[in-house]
């Protein structure tokens, strides 16, 4: 077979991505129909609140795509550069999903209605002591502005970090150069790190989520939020990495990349549950009602059932089945509890949002899931032209062999 | 125990020995172990050896840990001795998760030590020998054991022509003790008296 270190998107592949966004533009607009043009602030805040969960979840997951590619040159790791174009070419959706995800905020923040953020709306405020005091954080100006600087800075140093990957595919590197261009990669990763730690990792999550339930807080939160997209994004990219695998593509690549990938899948579940319980059993045991009122309707209310499953598929689900090493191995296996992972924590994100919108009734549709389904439609049509426009591997970098000679 | 018989390779680089250990599984000759100074990625591989069930054996470790916090508190709290904490139910199941985690690790890590140890024949006041010293220094030591069929003096010229630096015939007791000093003095005697 001739070498295939280009992707060439199959006719099919496109197809369905675009199929998919048929699917997200239609739940759209059932949606929009159904609740969104409602003359009751309560049914349009519905409507908002879907998109709202399903913009922020898949662009915090598209987003971690760029956080692995950081956390891993800051290692200096070398295992993950036979597919490493993968999560540069899925971070290419960040400016896409970004957008959206902006001007869905704005028209929540803006658009009148104060179903969903409380603080948004003034006079309100003035009379509630809790959010007066938190007004230097929570108003529009600071939301719209950090928002702002939020996406434009993971734009633009997601941008920068791709630009410098293909740097390397002009001409071989000697040593001194290697050492160099090692050096940049690293002071520029450094960079997106800081900008991670003062957005994604912190204040996105409370501007963003829990800003919806103003009068509550944790300091758990953003971690939370953090490992939960971490874990999904982790998901994608082992997902991509298997298809193209499966066409033929990615000749470096092997079940030991594989193994890693599943490893950190594994680890972060881990990891999203000792968060999570962090979180719920500090409130718990305290057992103080302006902390217990998060829970309320979660665990005693009627979203019980979602937060039970919620459980089930992003620990037990990850802790049991990718324990064996042969499950990690597996292409099948992976395949299947990365979509599984992806959807649980869509479900996740789903119980963050919604029991504070409706609290006496799931109001859980079919579309909700289609609208997460053309988000889904999105990353595959952009990830996959963005994959097309470059060589899968970056030949000339200096920890290449490291990767091909990888070994778990 | 039964005295077997050893030849025994010493190789001094890493690229020599992955050909030479797969040139010596594909003649025939039965490997007896392969000592190296650290970790080697990928000899377990070339060596032909099974994958360790020592994480079974954590895992088994590990439920058993989660199953005795879990029963004992639960006994302890709602039968032998139940005690009202900020008016949460006798059995409360958040309040004993750190328990049962931290039982789960320490069983599990505690067990594998161990069974650890147990493999690869350690214990305490047990003195093992080695074929060759320098494999705890610098030195890759291939240990290849000589049965009915063995050809001592072709097994040797073959290793040398793999690249082992010095290639020696020696004896060993086996069994769970295998190598061990005061032994070895008795093995290396030449007086017929001690010798075994």
């Amino acid at each position: 077979m001739a070498s295939r270190d280009q992707f060439v998107i199959p006719k099919r592949y496109n197809t369905i991505s675009l199929a998919l966004m048929g699917v997200g533009i239609v739940s759209v607009l059932i949606l929009l129909f159904s609740h969104g043009l409602s003359n009751d602030e309560h049914e349009q805040a519905r409507f908002w609140a879907s998109l709202l969960q399903n913009s922020v979840y898949f662009l915090l997951v598209v987003n971690a795509s760029m956080f692995f590619i950081c956390a891993t040159t800051l290692a200096w790791g070398g295992w993950q550069m036979t597919f490493r174009r993968v999560p540069e070419a899925i971070s290419t959706v960040v400016p896409v999903l970004g957008i959206i995800t902006f001007l869905i905020l704005m028209v929540i923040v803006f658009g009148g209605n104060h179903t969903i953020y409380h603080w948004t709306d003034e006079h309100h405020v003035m009379e509630d002591e809790t959010l007066l005091h938190k007004k230097g954080f929570l108003n529009k100006t600071f939301f719209t502005v950090w928002s702002i600087i939020t996406i434009g800075g993971w734009w633009f140093l997601g941008r920068k970090l791709r630009q410098l990957s293909r740097q390397s595919d002009a001409a071989p590197m000697s040593i001194e150069e290697g050492k160099r261009y090692i050096f940049k990669n690293t002071v520029w990763a450094g960079a997106y790190a800081a900008l991670f730690g003062l957005t994604a990792l912190s204040t996105t999550p409370w501007l963003w989520l829990m800003s919806i339930d103003a009068h509550w807080y944790s300091t758990m939160y953003s971690w939370y939020t953090f490992a939960s997209s971490w874990v999904a994004g982790l998901a994608l990219i082992t997902i991509f990495v298997v298809y193209l695998k499966n066409n033929g593509y990615l000749e470096y690549t092997n079940r030991e990349h594989l193994h890693d990938m599943g490893k950190f899948m594994f680890a972060f579940s881990i990891f999203w549950t000792y968060l999570w319980y962090s979180q719920f059993m500090l409130i718990w045991y305290a057992n103080i009602p302006e902390e217990t009122v998060y829970f309320k309707p979660r665990m005693q209310g009627v979203y019980r059932g979602i937060f039970l499953l919620n459980l089930v598929i992003n620990f037990l689900a990850p802790l049991l089945i990718l324990m064996k090493r042969g499950a990690k191995r597996n292409y099948g296996t992976i395949t299947i509890m990365a979509v599984l992972i992806i959807f649980g924590h869509w479900l996740d994100f789903y119980q963050m949002v919604f029991p504070s919108i409706s609290g006496d009734h799931v109001p859980f549709m079919l579309v909700d899931m289609g609208i997460g389904i053309g988000f889904v439609g999105i990353i595959m049509y952009v990830t996959a032209r963005s994959l097309a426009k470059h060589p899968l591997v970056a030949k000339n970098h200096p920890f290449l062999k490291e990767s091909i000679i990888h070994h778990t | 125990m039964a005295i077997k018989k050893f030849v025994v390779g010493s190789f001094y680089d890493e690229q020599v020995l992955f050909p030479a250990v797969k040139a010596v599984r594909k003649s025939g000759y039965k490997i007896h172990d392969v000592y190296t100074p650290f970790p080697i990625h990928g000899l377990d591989t070339a060596m032909g050896l099974r994958d360790t069930s020592l994480h079974t054996a954590g895992f088994i470790y590990g439920i058993t840990g989660t199953s005795v916090a879990f029963s004992f508190i639960t006994w302890a709290f709602t039968t032998d001795w139940p005690l009202n904490v900020g008016g949460k139910p006798f059995f409360s199941l958040p309040a004993w998760i750190p328990i049962m985690f931290e039982l789960t690790v320490l069983f599990a890590a505690v067990g594998m030590v161990l069974t650890f140890c147990y493999l690869c024949q350690l214990a305490p006041f047990v003195k093992k020998d080695h074929f060759n010293l320098r494999a705890t220094d610098d030195t890759f030591v291939m240990a290849i054991e000589v049965t009915d069929r063995t050809n001592v003096a072709e097994a040797q010229s073959f290793l040398t022509s793999l690249g082992a630096q010095d290639v020696v015939l020696t004896e060993k007791e086996t069994g769970w003790w295998i190598g061990r000093y005061d032994k070895r003095q008795q093995l290396l005697s030449t007086d017929p008296q001690t010798a075994l």
